[in-house]
């Protein structure tokens, strides 16, 4: 059962891929990614991380791929010029592929655990009477605190930086300047008139 | 039974369809970023096998953390191509030649 499992899903994982590379419409390509997703979520559950394959279902689809699929619908983009001449690069882009993929397969093949490291034959599970999410949990927030703190940092980072890279200011627009408020004095703003009798005063 | 072996191998299958990716869409900034995403997943893929059969749960926080940083890397390449879209009103990236030389 683990077997077609694992088959099922590392299958229609490559064949996600394939299609997200491949398609002609970017909001298929969306799509096959979220398909991909969702198939390396089954894999890392096979593999015993239920807490990641969670965070993988909602931080990549729940997240990225919206966000693709929102940038994707949002900006009028010609797809069809884009596409014009791609298979110029086919045969370049297949020999660097398969030189990096027999090369990875090499290194798969004749790598061996060096010495002094333990290569378990079966799967790992967590200590017994604790959750992957406690066991996770556990180092997360004791030996990779600061590694832990520095990644929110990151994000803190990231989110800033898309704010200002994308935050248009739009002429002709009445907004509140709260700088310009506070730092009004009377100085600039009263004047003191002596009006005489029956005449107006000049604003 | 499935070994480490075979989940090595998927995952490098990934990742080259990622690395093709870029070659094939090479002027589609959008499909750029998603082959991207693709060989994150493959490194998040080795990196949770080996924590798996290594009986360690490091490799799982690593995997975590290329998490954070392909969320950030999502966000801020998307706004780079929104301003560039903005700007050019293409998103093609054999255009992004102003600053030669």
């Amino acid at each position: 059962m683990a077997v077609f499992a694992f088959y099922l899903f590392a299958g229609l994982l490559l064949t996600g891929g394939v299609m997200v590379i491949s398609s002609k419409n970017p909001v298929h390509s969306v799509l096959w990614l979220i398909v991909c997703f969702f198939n390396a979520a089954g894999l890392f559950i096979l593999l015993g991380a239920e807490f990641l394959a969670m965070l993988l279902v909602i931080v990549y689809v729940g997240a990225v791929a919206v966000l693709f699929l929102f940038v994707v619908m949002m900006l009028d983009i010609d797809f069809a010029t884009l596409r014009r001449g791609a298979l110029k690069y086919l045969p370049l882009g297949l020999g660097v592929a398969g030189l990096i993929m027999v090369e990875m397969l090499l290194a798969v093949g004749t790598w061996e655990a060096g010495t002094g490291v333990a290569m378990m034959p079966d799967l790992g599970s967590p200590p017994p009477g604790m959750s992957n999410t406690q066991w996770i949990g556990s180092q997360l927030y004791t030996r990779y605190l600061f590694v832990f703190q520095a990644a929110g940092l990151l994000l803190l980072v990231a989110m800033l930086g898309a704010i200002v890279l994308t935050h248009r200011r739009r002429v002709g627009q009445k907004k509140q300047d709260i700088a310009a408020q506070v730092a009004r004095t009377p100085a600039g703003t009263v004047r003191g008139v002596a009006v005489g009798s029956g005449q107006g005063v000049e604003l | 039974m499935i070994g480490l072996s075979h989940y090595l191998t998927v995952s490098a299958a990934l990742f080259v369809l990622g690395v093709l990716g870029i070659f094939l869409n090479r002027k589609n900034v959008i499909i750029i970023l998603m082959s991207l995403e693709l060989m994150l997943l493959a490194v998040n893929i080795n990196l949770v096998a080996f924590s798996s059969f290594l009986h360690q749960v490091h490799g799982q926080i690593f995997a975590m953390f290329v998490l954070t940083v392909a969320a950030g890397e999502a966000a801020i390449g998307l706004a780079i191509l929104v301003i560039y879209f903005r700007g050019r009103g293409t998103i093609a990236s054999d255009q992004a030649d102003l600053l030669k030389g």
